[in-house]
């Protein structure tokens, strides 16, 4: 009986787990086999499994956008707990922290302002040293890529005291150049990133072209960097989001309340008793909504971006 | 055959652009990494407070460590926070990379439902956890009680089950190291489990000999990155620390301290030796786990490595 049980789980998950490469006419067939019920309830379980799990992913989120639109006299926390929306739906206090005393509009435009410098940043300095890496041949390319991948996994925070000192003593402290200038000296998993992608163009491209007498900043700019902005998109979309929660940076960096950003806005209303629950909940979930709006669209691109990597070097 | 001498001035005039390529990288190299390094080496045999000048005053920072119960309290705090994380974190994370690779009728939604929790700020996180986790009032305990346990855990007041806590929030967001796993379990030959198949291999077995092998070298990134971050958790203990008191302590995680250390008291040279034992810890961490990555991490041939 055990044997059975094997044999036809295997069946199920063999199913479940066939790609296009097996042909379509066996994949029907297989499906009206004789496992047919060891197959349903395969499926079944893992469903429940998916639903459980997904569940406990968006009950939280639901949770907090109950409270999020609850009136301020209406206690957040209540017995039994409110899952989802049912009773108040004021969505005034959106606008209420986004315009009123909590200014999270402003908040909003100041972190905006360090993400695009960031991007720009990374985008372009990481182009440009990837296509080095990967396109030309130079003295010294081995040991410099090293060098790259040694930076990747020293942690950046190690760093912070010196760096900080650093921009303090020539007078940056308290603007968003430390936030915003080190990208365009470039980070190494983007480097790594994009040089991986545009090793797999073509080196004929490169080629013809230099036999048509352009050079490397011409192959560069109208060859490469048209084909690589699959890749571009992937590292514009890590940018935004790691720096867009980034607390630890703009909390060394930043003295004065008008030129903090979200995060830090936001872990200061938690620290400063007093805030209402319903209008820190909105405001979380403000603050969330941009990352998870990015993430939406550019999904199955950071899938493929991650799988294109292969981490085998 | 043309002759020499121009072929080397393409050369020349190819290295020469390679660096101008790199010279972004390269400064940003040099102002941004190798002069922090030699600085907080430096910074470290000294007593310096920004305001006053630095005197050296030798090993003292590192020897202060030696009585320093912040310091020992924060290693403790991580390495049980490692400990507790990182196994947890991989089993669940692969486990769930598993169900979420099978081809089913609606897995998009669903890889969407998990992914989402991982793209989101540390801070945003850690506020929605801290009500959540309420003792009193929090949705969590209310769900307890009503199952039966008159008594649930005080998580992030209770100095004991803090960093369970902060690993319990964590679990929220795995789904974001399942997209890693998920990435390399699609890079896996379909013919290999055909093969296994036509060979006679069951599931387990596929997974034992299939799937596992060649997951190890995804798993050994995961692995290091996991223990690395683990040094950097800052932005939930910053949150939590601010908000309840009594738990400052329970979540002096390192890299809190240090900050603390530094802009706080503003301790830099105690805070630049604190910075170089987190660079030493690290770097044994990464090499011991490279030394014995050869035992259990199997490579396929790659040709490209061969050039």
């Amino acid at each position: 009986m055990a044997q059975v049980d094997a044999i036809s789980t295997a069946d199920a998950i063999q199913e479940a787990t066939a790609t296009e490469a097996v042909p379509r006419k066996s994949r029907r067939a297989r499906k009206t086999g004789k496992w047919r019920p060891r197959r349903v309830l395969f499926l079944t379980v893992m469903y429940i499994l998916l639903i459980t799990v997904s569940a406990f992913i968006l009950l939280p989120a639901s949770w907090m956008l109950t409270a999020a639109l609850k009136p301020d006299l209406q206690p957040v926390f209540t017995i039994p707990t409110q899952w989802y929306p049912s009773q108040f739906w004021d969505w005034a206090n959106f606008s209420r922290v986004l315009l009123g005393s909590l200014s999270f509009l402003h908040y909003t435009l100041n972190t905006s302002i360090i993400v695009a410098g960031n991007i720009l940043g990374i985008l372009i300095s990481c182009s440009l040293v990837a296509f080095a890496f990967a396109r030309l041949r130079f003295r010294g390319s081995k040991p410099l890529f090293s060098v790259v991948i040694i930076t990747m996994l020293i942690p950046w925070q190690a760093l912070m005291v010196p760096q900080f000192i650093m921009f303090f003593k020539i007078g940056w402290y308290g603007t968003y150049l430390p936030l915003i200038v080190p990208s365009f000296g470039g980070n190494a998993f983007f480097i790594f990133l994009i040089r991986q992608y545009m090793r797999t163009i073509p080196r004929e491209l490169d080629d013809a072209a230099r036999v048509d007498g352009l050079n490397s900043w011409q192959i560069f700019w109208r060859i490469i960097l048209p084909l690589s902005t699959p890749v571009l998109t992937v590292c514009a979309v890590f940018t935004f989001i790691s720096s867009w929660n980034d607390l630890l940076g703009p909390i060394i960096y930043l003295d004065k309340q008008q030129s903090f950003t979200l995060s830090v806005a936001l872990a200061n209303l938690v620290t400063r008793a007093g805030t209402p629950w319903n209008l820190l909940m909105a405001a979380n979930l403000l603050s969330m909504i941009p990352c998870i709006l990015v993430f939406f669209f550019a999904q199955k691109k950071l899938i493929g971006g991650i799988a294109s990597v292969g981490l085998k070097g | 055959m043309r002759s020499r001498v121009p072929v080397s001035r393409i050369r020349r005039r190819e290295q020469r652009a390679a660096y101008l390529f790199l010279s972004p990288w390269i400064l940003g190299l040099v102002a941004f990494w190798i002069v922090p390094i030699v600085a907080s080496l430096l910074l470290s045999f000294t007593d310096w407070s920004l305001i006053f000048k630095p005197h050296w005053i030798g090993a003292t920072n590192y020897r202060m460590m030696a009585s320093d119960q912040d310091f020992w309290h924060s290693i403790k705090v991580t390495v049980k926070y490692i400990v507790l994380s990182v196994p947890l974190y991989m089993i669940v994370g692969l486990l769930l990379s598993l169900v979420l690779n099978l081809k089913m009728r609606g897995m998009n939604l669903f890889r969407t439902f998990l992914f989402i929790p991982s793209v989101l700020s540390g801070v945003a996180v850690a506020i929605l956890w801290v009500s959540l986790l309420n003792p009193d009032v929090g949705p969590v305990n209310e769900i307890l009680r009503a199952i039966g346990i008159g008594h649930p855990p005080r998580w992030l007041q209770d100095p004991a089950w803090a960093v369970p806590s902060v690993v319990l929030m964590g679990l929220w967001g795995v789904g974001g190291g399942a997209i890693i796993y998920l990435a390399g379990l699609q890079n896996i030959a379909v013919q290999l489990y055909e093969a296994a198949s036509l060979d006679g291999a069951g599931p387990l077995q596929r997974f034992r000999f299939v799937t596992f092998p060649m997951l190890t070298p995804t798993l050994l990134f995961v692995l290091l990155t996991s223990l690395i971050s683990a040094f950097q958790v800052f932005d939930t203990a910053y949150v939590l620390a601010g908000s309840n008191g009594a738990s400052g302590t329970a979540l002096n995680f390192y890299l809190l301290n240090m900050w603390t250390e530094a802009f706080t008291n503003q301790r830099f040279g105690y805070a630049s030796a604190l910075a170089w034992v987190m660079i030493i810890v690290a770097a044994v961490v990464i090499l011991t786990i490279f030394r014995t990555a050869g035992r259990w991490v199997y490579y396929e041939y790659d040709p490209e490595k061969e050039q």
